[in-house]
C-alpha cells in the first residue's frame, strides 16, 4: 500500500476516497458480497432446517404435497437458471475483457432466461390458487389427503416466495447492469458491480438447485 | 448458615428442594469470595495508583504466564465440578419413580385444573400425600404456561399438544404456593394454584370427600360443575333435545316409561340409583350404555347433581 | 443535532479537508451524509431518544410494580409497557448502541482509515434502522403488543395486537444490524493503516470485529425466524402451532439460536470499550493482549452452541440439557479471563479517576455481578428453581444494563470530546455516576432475592410477602432516573460551550487521538503509518500521523 496523500486526484474514477488503490476496492468489495451471501444461505438455512424437521413428523403429507407440483415446470425452471447462470458468466468475463456488446448481450440473456422462470412460476402458482392450494388457513384443495400438506404449502410458497423476491431483485439489479454496460462503464479496470451481482445472481441459481429437488422430488 | 438459607430460599418442602439450597449456598459463598477479590482489586488498584503526575512512563508488564494460567484453570475446574453436581441433582430429581401417583395437570388461561387417579377432579388446588412419590403429567390447552412450585424448587414448561412429566416427592406437609412461570397474557399474575401436602389421614379424607371447594360450594352449583367435568353433558343435555340420554331438562318429577315397561317417577332416589346402577331402570327408547359412577363421584357431588336437576324445570 | 451544528466555530483554513466533520455541509446534508463519523452521530441520537422512550416504560413497569394489585394500570397495559420496554431496549438501543454509534465513529479512526469500506451501505443501513424505528412506533401507536420481546409461540401467534407489525419491525432492524456487520468486518480486513497487524489493533477493534462476525451469522437466522412468524399469524401455516400439528418449541430453538449469540453481540462491544478506557485511563500496557482478544473470537463462536440453556425447563431432552449447560459454564472462561486483564492492567498504573474511568470501573463491578449470578443459572438444578423468576430478570439487567450500557456510558464519556470537540463538567459527571451506581443496585440487587424466593417474572400482580423488596427496587429505579437526567443535563450543556477539547485529553496513544477533536472531514491529512502498539504506555509517545503532537 502506498502512502499517497489523502483527497488527490484519484488514479480512477470510479474509485471511492477512501480506498487507497481500486485494487484494495475490489477485494474489499468483494469480501462485502461474500459476507452478504453467508447471511443469505443462512436466512435460507433455517427455513431448510424447519422444512426439514416438519418433514419428518408428516412425511406422508409432505409426499401428498409435493404430487401436486410440476416436476415438467420445476424441471424447465431449473434449466433456466442454470442457463442464466452461464450467461452471467459469460457477462463478467465480457465486461471484463472490455467487450461492451458481449456483455450487454449475454446480461440481456440472462434475463430473459430469468424473465422465463418467472413466467412459468406465474403459471405454477396460478395454477395451484385455483385448485385452492393456499398456505396454511387458505388451503382448500377438494381433492384430499393429509391436513399437514397446508403445512407443505406454506412451506412452499414462503421458500418459493422468497426465492422469486431474490430473482426479482435480481432481475432489477441485471437491468441496472444492462444499462450501464450499454454506455460503456465497464472495463477491465472497472468491472467490479458485474462481478459482485454475478456472485449474487449465482447463489439464487444455487439456492433453487437445492429448492428443487427438496419440493419436487420428495420421496 | 441456615439463617441465610431461610432468608433467601422459600421454605423446602422436599429432599430436591434441600439438595438445590445446598448447591445454591454453596455457589453463593463461592461467588461471593471471587466478587470479594473483584471488588477488592478494583477498588485497591485505582486508589494505590492513582495518578499524581500527568505524562509519565509505566511499567512494562503484559503477560504472564503462571498468572494467566491460574485465573483459566481454577475457574474451569471449579465450574466443571458446579457443572456435575447440578446436572447430577438434576437428573436425580427427574427420575421415575414406578409406584408414583399419576395426576394429570391441564393447563388453559388461566386456570390449573387436575385429574386424580381415581378420576376425581379438582381446580386450582393440587392434593398430594407427604413422602409419597407423584408424577405429574402437564399438558396445556392454548398456549405456554410453566408449573413453578418453589417450596419443591421445581418447575416445567407446560405446552399444547405435548405431555411433559414432573416427578417430586413432597416432605413437608402443608400449603404451598404453585405459579405459572411462563408468561401467558391477561391473567398470568394470577394464574395460581394451591399445592396441599397432605398427611395420609387428610389424604384420605380428600380422596373420599373431594377437594375443599366441593364442600362448600353450594349444591345446585356443585352439580353443574359435576354436570360439566364428569362427563354427563356428553349424553344429557340441559335443553331438551333428545341425545343418548334423556335431557335434564324438565326432567325433575317426570314419570318416564322403563324399557321393560314398568315405569317410574324422577326423584332422589331413581337419580342416584341411575348414577351408581345407570342399567336398573333404563327409559323406553334409550340403550343401556351409561357406565356407572360409583366410586367416582362423591355423596356431596350426586346430592349436587340432583340439586341441579330439580333448578332445570 | 442543531446545537452542534448551529454553533459558529471552525478552524477552517479555507481548505474544504480542514473543516471540522461537524461544521462540514448544511444540516440537511446529514441526511444524505456518508461520513461514518456523522452516520456515528446520528445513530447515536436517534438511540439516546430510544433509550428515553425505553426508560420511561421501565419507570412506568416498576412503578405499577411498587404495590400489588393495580397501581397505575391495567394488566393489558402493564403486558404492552414491558414488552415494549423490552423490544425497544434490546432493538433499538442496546444492539446498536455500541457498534452503530460509537463503532461507526472510532472504528474507522482507530483503524486510520477515512471511512468504513461501505460508506453507502452505512448510510443505508442507518436509515433501515430509521424505518425499522418508526415501524415499531406504529405498532405501538396503533394498539401496542404484548407477548414480550422474545415473541413466545402460540402465545404470540394467538393474540391480539399488531404483533405482526412489530416483528417485521425486528426484522427490518435485523438487516440494518447485518449491514453494519458486513461494513465492519470488510473494514477491519481491508482498511487498518499501513503497520498495522492484527496484534497491533486496538481492542476495541477486536471486540466489534467478533461482534461484527456474530451479526453477519446469526442475525439472518433470527430473520427467517421473524418472516416464518409473520406467515403464521398471515397464513396461518402452522409451523409453530401445535393445533395444526406445529411445534412452538421450535420457534425457541430457532429465536434463541438467534438470541444467545446476540447477548454477545450486546456485551462484546461493552468489554470492548472497557478493554480500551482501562489502559489509557491507567497509561499501563494492557495485559493479556491476545488472550483477551482471542476470548473475543472464542465467545463469538462458543455463543452459536448454548442457546439451549434458555430452555432448561422446555422438555428439551437431559443429554441436550448437560450439553448446553456444560458449553454455558465454558462460554463464562473468557470473560473471567477479561475480568483479570482488565484488572491486572491497572496495577503499577499511572490512573485518572475520570469520567470514563469511573464508568469502566463501575463496570468491572457490575460486570462481576452479572457474570457471576450467571453461574447460578447455569447450573441445571438451580436453574430449574430460577428459570423465569426475578433472579433471571436481575441478572440479565446486570449484564446488558449494568455491564453494555454503563460500557457505552464509559465510551460516550470517552470519546464524547472526540465527537463534539467540548469537554463537559466533570464534577456534574461524578454525581451522575453516583446515582447511577446507587439507583441501578437499588434496582436490581433486591431482585436476586425477589427471583430466589420464587417471583415469578412478567407479573402484573404479586403476592403481599414480596412488596417490601419491589418497593427498594422502584425506588431505586428513580435514583437510576435522577441519574441519567443529570447526565443529560450536563451533555446538553457542554454541547453550547465553545469548542475547548484538547485533540487527546487522555494522552491515549490509539490513532482515534492523534487528529483534531474533532476530526476533520477526511480523519487525518495524512495516512497514519504505524509506529508504536496500541498501548505502549512504556516507552515515550512517538505519533503515528506526520504533524502530529499533543
Amino acid at each position: 500500500m502506498s502512502s499517497e496523500s489523502y483527497g488527490h486526484a484519484a488514479e480512477h474514477a470510479f474509485r471511492q476516497h477512501h480506498f487507497v488503490n481500486s485494487e484494495q476496492q475490489f477485494d474489499t468489495s468483494k469480501l462485502g458480497m461474500w459476507l452478504f451471501l453467508a447471511t443469505e444461505i443462512l436466512m435460507f438455512g433455517g427455513l431448510f432446517v424447519g422444512f426439514g424437521l416438519m418433514q419428518a413428523n408428516y412425511p406422508e403429507a409432505w409426499v401428498a404435497g409435493h404430487h401436486h407440483l410440476d416436476r415438467i415446470m420445476g424441471s424447465i425452471n431449473t434449466v433456466f437458471l442454470l442457463c442464466s447462470s452461464f450467461t452471467m458468466v459469460m457477462a463478467v468475463h465480457a465486461s471484463s475483457t472490455n467487450q461492451k456488446s458481449k456483455t450487454v448481450l449475454n446480461l440481456l440473456a440472462t434475463l430473459a432466461f430469468a424473465g422465463g422462470f418467472m413466467v412459468i412460476k406465474y403459471f405454477e402458482y396460478s395454477h395451484k390458487f385455483h385448485e385452492g392450494i393456499l398456505p396454511g388457513r387458505y388451503f382448500s384443495y377438494a381433492g384430499g389427503g393429509p391436513p399437514e400438506q397446508a403445512m407443505f404449502f406454506g412451506f412452499y410458497f414462503a421458500m418459493t416466495g422468497i426465492h422469486g423476491v431474490h430473482v426479482l431483485i435480481g432481475m432489477i439489479l441485471i437491468a441496472w447492469l444492462t444499462i450501464r454496460a450499454q454506455r460503456g462503464e465497464f472495463s477491465s479496470a472497472y468491472y467490479t458491480p458485474v462481478d459482485l451481482i454475478g456472485l449474487y445472481w449465482h447463489l439464487v441459481d444455487l439456492i433453487w438447485i437445492y429448492l428443487f429437488p427438496l419440493l419436487y422430488l420428495v420421496s | 448458615m441456615n439463617w441465610l438459607r431461610d432468608w433467601m430460599m422459600p421454605l423446602a418442602a422436599s429432599e430436591h428442594a434441600k439438595k438445590v439450597d445446598d448447591l445454591y449456598i454453596f455457589t453463593f459463598w463461592l461467588m461471593l469470595a471471587f466478587f470479594i477479590l473483584i471488588v477488592y482489586l478494583t477498588v485497591l488498584f485505582p486508589l494505590k495508583y492513582k495518578r499524581k503526575k500527568e505524562g509519565v512512563m509505566t511499567i512494562n508488564f503484559s503477560h504472564n504466564l503462571a498468572l494467566e494460567l491460574a485465573w483459566s484453570v481454577i475457574p474451569l475446574i471449579l465450574v466443571i465440578g458446579l457443572f456435575f453436581w447440578g446436572f447430577n441433582d438434576y437428573v436425580e430429581s427427574r427420575v421415575h419413580q414406578n409406584d408414583a401417583i399419576e395426576v394429570h395437570v391441564t393447563a388453559n388461561k388461566w386456570n390449573w385444573a387436575f385429574e386424580y387417579p381415581d378420576g376425581s377432579r379438582s381446580i386450582k388446588a393440587l392434593h398430594v400425600p407427604v413422602n409419597k412419590p407423584v408424577r405429574l403429567i402437564l399438558t396445556s390447552e392454548d398456549v405456554l404456561h410453566a408449573f413453578f412450585i418453589p417450596a419443591l424448587r421445581t418447575k416445567t414448561d407446560v405446552i399444547p399438544g405435548r405431555y411433559v412429566e414432573l416427578p417430586f416427592t413432597a416432605t413437608v406437609a402443608g400449603k404451598h404456593q404453585v405459579f405459572c412461570a411462563e408468561y401467558c397474557g391477561r391473567g398470568h399474575s394470577g394464574m395460581f394454584a394451591e399445592l396441599y401436602v397432605d398427611t395420609p389421614e387428610q389424604y384420605e379424607t380428600f380422596l373420599k370427600e373431594g377437594p375443599e371447594e366441593f364442600k362448600t360450594m353450594p349444591l345446585v352449583e356443585l352439580g353443574k360443575f359435576t354436570y360439566n367435568e364428569a362427563g354427563c353433558k356428553s349424553c344429557h343435555t340441559i335443553d331438551g333435545t333428545k341425545s343418548e340420554g334423556p335431557s335434564f331438562k324438565n326432567l325433575w318429577g317426570k314419570s318416564e316409561k322403563l324399557r321393560d315397561g314398568s315405569s317410574v317417577t324422577v326423584d332422589e332416589s331413581y337419580i342416584r340409583e341411575s348414577i351408581l346402577n345407570p342399567t336398573a331402570k333404563v327409559v323406553a327408547g334409550y340403550e343401556p350404555v351409561m357406565p356407572s359412577f360409583q366410586g367416582l363421584l362423591r355423596d356431596r357431588q350426586i346430592l349436587g347433581v340432583i340439586e341441579y336437576i330439580k333448578s332445570l324445570k | 443535532m442543531a446545537d452542534i451544528v448551529a454553533t459558529p466555530k471552525s478552524q477552517s483554513h479555507g481548505d474544504h479537508y480542514d473543516v471540522d466533520y461537524l461544521n462540514d455541509g448544511s444540516l440537511l446534508s446529514w441526511l444524505t451524509t456518508v461520513d461514518h463519523k456523522k452516520l456515528g452521530v446520528m445513530y447515536l441520537w436517534s438511540i439516546l431518544f430510544m433509550f428515553f422512550l425505553g426508560g420511561v416504560f421501565a419507570l412506568l413497569v416498576r412503578l405499577e410494580l411498587m404495590n400489588p394489585g393495580q397501581t397505575i394500570m391495567t394488566a393489558e397495559q402493564y403486558n404492552k409497557a414491558f414488552t415494549l420496554h423490552g423490544a425497544i431496549m434490546v432493538f433499538l438501543v442496546i444492539i446498536p448502541s455500541i457498534p452503530a454509534a460509537l463503532g461507526n465513529f472510532a472504528l474507522p479512526l482507530m483503524l486510520g482509515a477515512k471511512d468504513v469500506a461501505f460508506p453507502r451501505l452505512n448510510l443505508l443501513s442507518f436509515w433501515i434502522y430509521v424505518t425499522g424505528a418508526i415501524i415499531a412506533t406504529v405498532a405501538m401507536v396503533t394498539g401496542g403488543v404484548d407477548t414480550g420481546w422474545t415473541f413466545y409461540t402460540p402465545y404470540s401467534t394467538t393474540t391480539d395486537g399488531p404483533v405482526a407489525l412489530m416483528t417485521f419491525a425486528a426484522f427490518v432492524l435485523g438487516f440494518s444490524s447485518i449491514l453494519t456487520g458486513v461494513n465492519f468486518v470488510a473494514t477491519v480486513h481491508k482498511l487498518r493503516a499501513p503497520g498495522m497487524g492484527w496484534f497491533k489493533m486496538p481492542l476495541f477493534v477486536w471486540g466489534i470485529y467478533a461482534t461484527a462476525i456474530i451479526q453477519v451469522l446469526a442475525t439472518p437466522v433470527l430473520a427467517i425466524t421473524l418472516l416464518l412468524l409473520i406467515f403464521e399469524r398471515l397464513f396461518g401455516v402452522g409451523v409453530f402451532d401445535p393445533k395444526l400439528g406445529g411445534d412452538p418449541v421450535l420457534f425457541q430453538h430457532f429465536f434463541w439460536f438467534y438470541s444467545h449469540p446476540a447477548v454477545y453481540i450486546m456485551i462484546l462491544p461493552g468489554m470492548a470499550i472497557i478493554s480500551e478506557v482501562i489502559p489509557t485511563m491507567s497509561q499501563k500496557v494492557f495485559f493479556g493482549y491476545k488472550a483477551t482478544a482471542f476470548s473475543s473470537v472464542a465467545i463469538a463462536i462458543v455463543s452459536f452452541v448454548v442457546w439451549g440453556h434458555h430452555m432448561f425447563t422446555s422438555g428439551q431432552s437431559q443429554l441436550a440439557g448437560a450439553i448446553f449447560s456444560f458449553l454455558t459454564f465454558l462460554v463464562g472462561i473468557p470473560s473471567a479471563i477479561k475480568v483479570f486483564n482488565w484488572i491486572t492492567t491497572m496495577y503499577k498504573g499511572s490512573i485518572s479517576l475520570a469520567a470514563p474511568m469511573l464508568y469502566a470501573l463501575m463496570f468491572l463491578i457490575l460486570f462481576g455481578i452479572g457474570g457471576l449470578t450467571g453461574i447460578f443459572l447455569g447450573t441445571m438444578s438451580v436453574d430449574i428453581h430460577l428459570h423465569d423468576t426475578y433472579f433471571v430478570v436481575a441478572h440479565f439487567h446486570y449484564v446488558m444494563m449494568g455491564s453494555t450500557l454503563i460500557a457505552f456510558l464509559a465510551g460516550l464519556h470517552f470519546w464524547w470530546p472526540k465527537m463534539f470537540g467540548r469537554m463537559y463538567n466533570e464534577r456534574a459527571a461524578q454525581i451522575a455516576a453516583f446515582f447511577v451506581f446507587i439507583g441501578f443496585n437499588a434496582t436490581f440487587l433486591p431482585q436476586f432475592l425477589l427471583g430466589s424466593r420464587g417471583m415469578p417474572r412478567r407479573y402484573y400482580d404479586y403476592l403481599p410477602e414480596f412488596t417490601p423488596l419491589h418497593q427498594v427496587s422502584t425506588v431505586g429505579s428513580w435514583l437510576l432516573g435522577l441519574g441519567f437526567v443529570i447526565m443529560a443535563g450536563y451533555l446538553f450543556a457542554s454541547l453550547r460551550k465553545k469548542m475547548d477539547a484538547p485533540s487527546n485529553p487522555w494522552h491515549a496513544r490509539t490513532l482515534d487521538w492523534q487528529t483534531s477533536s474533532p476530526p476533520i472531514t477526511h480523519n487525518f491529512h495524512e495516512i497514519p503509518v504505524l509506529k508504536q502498539g496500541p498501548y505502549d504506555y512504556f516507552k515515550p509517545f512517538e505519533p503515528s500521523v506526520e504533524g502530529y503532537h499533543e
